[in-house]
């Protein structure tokens, strides 16, 4: 495989091997060999027509860690708010000799329009599309819970993990679901009606609208950020109503099992979806996914990047 | 396919390499082992308890991962990495043992000094070797040998340990060479 666009590209095998790569850069990373020589004269593009902090920030450090040159560009400053297309961008890119595109777009699909096209022949990573799939995320947080949780084993056999909130806008959320569900761990979705997806019926999990009682069984609780942005509808009457029926405060922390951890991919809405007595508690790894989000970037970019024909993927 | 070292040749040549390392440096007090994975790191763990019964003491071990240092990354498909556990004393100012089964080309040897200068400055690093075969392509050669097998470039030499084949044996066999 070249690309990177989708979790359901992924065998188990896999993502095991990324996630087991991961634990191998973090400890690169944690030692005195910081900078590693692996992918040095390689260019590496960060294109990121929607904002981002964490994850721009995260791919960056990535490819610098590994010795690639990284060329940051936004929709802002540059001639995409002008209203260049995707395709005459991508041309731009090729003609620079662009390794790698790491894309994220509001538009759902546009890293595949990239990858399936002939614009650039460099590889494509998805870092966030529309309310599709944020694949890399899902891997950090699949990283975090294994950390955490895990009974042994490569896997996820056996671990509870509650996402909780606006699934319905959320791509951290479909690519969660999907690699979850591939590492065996069992997924509870909790959600107020309104802000499940259509055919959720049909994804590999369980589905609550009552967070009390399903919380006390998990191992994560995965928090959503309400995406108020793309909200063009009312979905719930008011933002107290949300908070007391699927926000995560103090009292439903102390129902959580000893051990169990609650997760945000960020950027959170503190007082909405999570109280910040909670985000800054003892169980909380918000901060720490960040650094894995680092650790697991390397391993996506040395396992897609460093060798001849990659072997991720190729089992599928 | 013939057996080019037994398991008690083996044995022995990991007895009298281990003697050797005392030897060249006057006892064990500054020896840092450092095995590059995946029998290098058995090997270096074997010579270890060997060094530590012969001069009774501790002798720090630890492996060094050399894969995102390798020259021919783009030649072949990626490979799984393997766990870099550098000695908690760190390798400043120590004399540093790189230990590996086989000595062919000298590549990875290359990519293991490369990786010891991001860690830190030894006083001299030595490589201890199992099975040299020959056919060098870098100025590099080993401090301490275990048996110098002579072969062609196209066959293919193979060190068996217990810890993860088995059995303790080296291997020449014919073969399209990798």
């Amino acid at each position: 495989m070249r690309h990177l666009l989708s979790i359901s590209d992924l065998s188990k095998d896999d993502a095991v091997l990324i996630l087991d790569t991961a634990i191998e850069m973090a400890r690169a990373s944690d030692g005195p060999m910081k900078k590693l020589p692996t992918l040095r004269g390689r260019t590496i593009v960060n294109l990121f027509a929607e904002d981002s902090t964490r994850t721009r920030i995260s791919f960056e450090a990535a490819a610098k860690r590994l010795s690639a040159d990284v060329i940051n560009f936004g929709a802002k400053g540059s001639s995409l708010s002008k209203g260049e297309s995707l395709k005459d961008t991508a041309l731009t890119l090729q003609a620079m000799g662009a390794d790698a595109v790491i894309i994220r777009h509001s538009a759902s699909g546009a890293p595949v329009r990239l990858a399936d096209s002939a614009w650039m022949s460099g590889s494509v990573i998805n870092a966030g599309d529309g309310t599709h799939e944020h694949p890399s995320q899902a891997l950090l947080d699949a990283f975090t819970i294994r950390k955490h949780c895990a009974k042994g084993g490569g896997d996820l056999a056996g671990l509870r993990i509650g996402i909780v909130g606006d699934v319905l806008h959320s791509r951290v959320a479909r690519s969660n679901v999907l690699l979850l569900a591939l590492l065996g761990a069992h997924v509870t979705l909790i959600a107020p009606p309104t802000l499940l997806p259509f055919g959720v019926e049909n994804w590999p999990v369980d589905i609550s609208y009552d967070f009390d009682s399903v919380l006390p069984s998990l191992d994560a609780v995965m928090m959503l950020r309400v995406q108020q942005e793309r909200m063009s509808d009312l979905f719930f009457p008011n933002a107290r109503e949300y908070s007391r029926y699927f926000g995560l405060n103090r009292d439903r922390m102390l129902m959580m099992k000893p051990n169990s951890i609650v997760m945000h991919p960020g950027p959170m809405n503190r007082g909405l979806e999570i109280t910040a007595d909670v985000a800054d508690s003892a169980r909380s790894v918000i901060v720490e996914q960040v650094s894995n989000g680092v650790s697991v970037r390397m391993a996506i970019l040395y396992l897609l990047l460093a060798g001849a024909p990659s072997e991720i993927g190729a089992n599928t | 396919m013939s057996a080019a070292l037994s398991a008690q040749e083996i044995s022995r040549a990991l007895t009298r390499i281990s003697h050797e390392i005392l030897e060249k440096n006057g006892g064990s007090s500054n020896l840092t082992l450092l095995g590059i994975p995946t029998r290098g790191a058995h090997l270096a763990s074997r010579i270890a308890t060997i060094i530590n019964s012969i001069d009774s003491c501790d002798v720090p071990v630890g492996t060094l991962d050399i894969t995102l240092h390798r020259d021919d990354l783009r030649m072949r498909p990626p490979r799984a990495l393997m766990p870099t556990l550098i000695p908690q004393a760190g390798i400043d100012g120590r004399d540093v043992i790189l230990i590996d089964d086989v000595l062919f080309s000298g590549r990875t040897i290359r990519a293991a000094l490369d990786a010891l200068g991001e860690i830190g400055r030894p006083k001299s690093v030595q490589l201890a070797i199992l099975v040299d075969r020959g056919h060098r392509e870098l100025p590099i050669r080993a401090d301490f040998v275990g048996k110098n097998i002579p072969t062609a470039r196209t066959q293919n030499v193979k060190v068996n340990l217990s810890e993860t084949d088995g059995e303790d044996e080296v291997v020449v066999s014919e073969g399209e060479s990798k």
